[in-house]
């Protein structure tokens, strides 16, 4: 539904994007994930038809980004970082102007843009001006104008970013909801618990190129496998606990003395848990707590570039 | 069909910016206020110590003759204005809305330069009022008087395409409005919109005569006021339709040269 291949994008001597591919299944929701600078919003741009690449070539509900750019503008949404919206004209004029650019007609363009206000909760300032509107209601309005031609793709750039908890949760109801609705959709996000959270896809970039692409699960496993972790109550058993599971697992238990916890990597499931707490008992050891862990997206980030993902501060990704 | 959408997204354009105007009328100020200081000023200050003679009409009076003047200064004003109305609007993140979008995006461009000729419009509206009440008695036929203001707002909107490139290329409206200054300034001052050209030094003279602003002020003013008619009425509307073949053209290319960057 959404392809790419080897797009480069130079701006002057500054390299946002050296050959990235990418492709996005129908009905899927792929999640670009990266640091600042990685080049997503570039890559979205360029998808978008809001920018050329310097190379590479692109298409968008199979049709061409460079040859129909806008034949793909009537197949798509776009809800960006910063809201795209008119500031002196109320949520409902908005939804009303760019339907009708959308080329929809005017009972058409009422009945959904009233159907998107009600949905994504912004019916009682509808007739406001998006001036008097909160970062979290400008973000809903804003996707909720990606979506009033019902376009079967909707880019997302950063949805999230510099919402609150409560206007991040909301934000991504509504887009598990498209999800679900059958809309293919992209997104990028610095969040790797939101990449985790939403997408059946991830392609994680770092200096405009791909460094990893799968599910979260397998990108979780690229990283290494599933871990038995244990805390223990009494530091000085450490030794025996680290006996036990070792004997338990594949290879040397990781020991993390000052929180009294090691964990050891493990196949399956199969009864390790019991035998675990029963082994360690019979050892003579108090068990605090323990289950199993999967690594984290920052742990597959920091494995994959050698630096942590996440670089604050928010919102600095440059539009070039 | 195209041209069908063409207009109809530039209509939505155009509806746009008159909303943005009722909920922000002090967007109107510079077509409203202005014009009618500069009128009062310039009619009272210097009506008793500028001598028109026979370029002030039947009764040779300084009102009559400046009108033509503060008409296309304005206008002019308000075309060239146009690049700090669009200057800000590529500043917000509305332009990538309307990229994305399936429309004409020409029309985003005719949409602000139809508002904007609607802004000249009421321009010359306040003025001509304004003007009678300080002594303005246009005397030539109401068919010249329509194509006086014909002219003065054809100019207008050339200069509005102008603007558009302006207003493309510059970064920043803060840049604009130094850039107008330096610019229009001298334009309007070293023409027939204030004295007559036999007043100024020699050497300004051939210049003075020639350039756009003398030509469409000339025009303008022998239509109001029934003088040796129409020697400058076809070259003013040449000069506006020369500007407007080449502005149109840069405006667009501009503005979609910065637009995909």
């Amino acid at each position: 539904m959404i392809e790419a291949e080897g797009l480069h994008k130079y701006f002057g001597k500054t390299k946002a994007l050296v050959g990235l591919d990418l492709d996005a299944r129908e009905g899927t929701v792929l999640s670009v994930l990266g640091p600042n600078g990685a080049g997503k919003t570039t890559a979205v741009r360029i998808l978008t038809t809001l920018t050329h690449p310097t190379q590479g070539s692109a298409r968008v509900a199979g049709i061409d980004v460079l040859r129909h750019p806008a034949r793909v503008r009537a197949n798509i949404g776009v809800a960006g970082q910063y809201a795209a919206l008119d500031e002196l004209l109320t949520g409902r004029e908005n939804l009303g102007m760019v339907g009708r650019l959308y080329r929809l007609n005017g009972t058409t363009v009422r009945q959904r843009a009233a159907q998107l206000l009600e949905r994504f909760e912004l019916t009682d300032a509808a007739d406001r001006t998006v001036k008097t509107y909160s970062g979290g209601m400008r973000r809903r309005l804003d996707l909720a104008a990606a979506l009033m031609s019902q376009p079967p793709v909707v880019f997302l750039d950063e949805p999230t970013t510099g919402l609150d908890p409560k206007g991040r949760l909301s934000m991504w109801d509504l887009i598990a909801g498209l999800a679900q609705g059958g809309t293919t959709v992209l997104m990028t996000t610095q969040y790797l618990e939101e990449a985790d959270r939403l997408a059946d896809d991830i392609l994680v970039i770092d200096h405009g190129r791909a460094i990893a692409r799968g599910t979260a699960d397998e990108l979780k496993r690229q990283v290494g496998g599933e871990r038995l972790e244990v805390t223990i109550s009494d530091a000085p058993n450490l030794g025996d606990a680290q006996r036990v599971l070792e004997a338990m697992g594949e290879g040397p238990a990781r020991i993390n003395a000052d929180d009294r916890r090691l964990s050891v990597a493990v196949t399956s499931h199969e009864g390790v848990l019991t035998r675990a707490i029963r082994e360690l008992d019979a050892a003579g050891v108090h068990v605090d707590d323990i289950g199993f862990r999967r690594p984290t997206l920052d742990e597959v980030f920091l494995t994959l570039t050698g630096r942590p993902a996440e670089e604050q501060p928010l919102n600095e990704e440059v539009a070039s | 069909m195209t041209l069908a959408w063409w207009t109809f997204d530039s209509w939505e354009m155009v509806r746009r910016n008159l909303i943005h105007i009722k909920r922000t009328p002090e967007l109107l100020l510079d077509v409203t206020l202005s014009p009618i200081m500069f009128v009062l000023l310039f009619s009272i200050v210097f009506g008793g110590a500028i001598n028109v003679g026979v370029e002030g009409g039947d009764s040779q009076s300084y009102t009559n003759f400046l009108m033509a003047g503060i008409f296309v200064q304005t206008v002019a004003f308000a075309g060239i204005y146009t690049s700090v109305l669009l200057a800000n609007d590529l500043q917000k993140g509305m332009i990538d809305r309307f990229r994305s979008l399936p429309m004409a995006q020409s029309s985003v461009l005719v949409g602000r330069t139809l508002t904007d000729l609607l802004r000249a419009a009421l321009a010359v509206a306040i003025m001509w009022v304004v003007g009678m009440a300080v002594g303005f008695r246009p005397e030539g036929s109401l068919a010249a008087i329509l194509l006086a203001i014909g002219i003065m707002l054809l100019f207008g909107f050339a200069l509005s395409w102008v603007g558009v490139a302006a207003g493309a290329a510059v970064r920043t409206p803060e840049a604009l409005q130094g850039i107008i200054f330096a610019v229009v300034f001298p334009l309007t001052f070293v023409s027939s919109a204030f004295v007559p050209i036999a007043t100024l030094p020699e050497w300004l003279r051939p210049f003075a005569e020639n350039q756009p602003m003398t030509v469409v002020v000339n025009a303008v003013r022998d239509l109001t006021l029934g003088l040796d008619l129409y020697q400058d009425t076809l070259p003013a509307i040449l000069w506006s339709v020369g500007i407007l073949i080449v502005g149109f053209p840069l405006g667009i290319w501009l503005y979609n040269r910065r637009t995909t960057q």
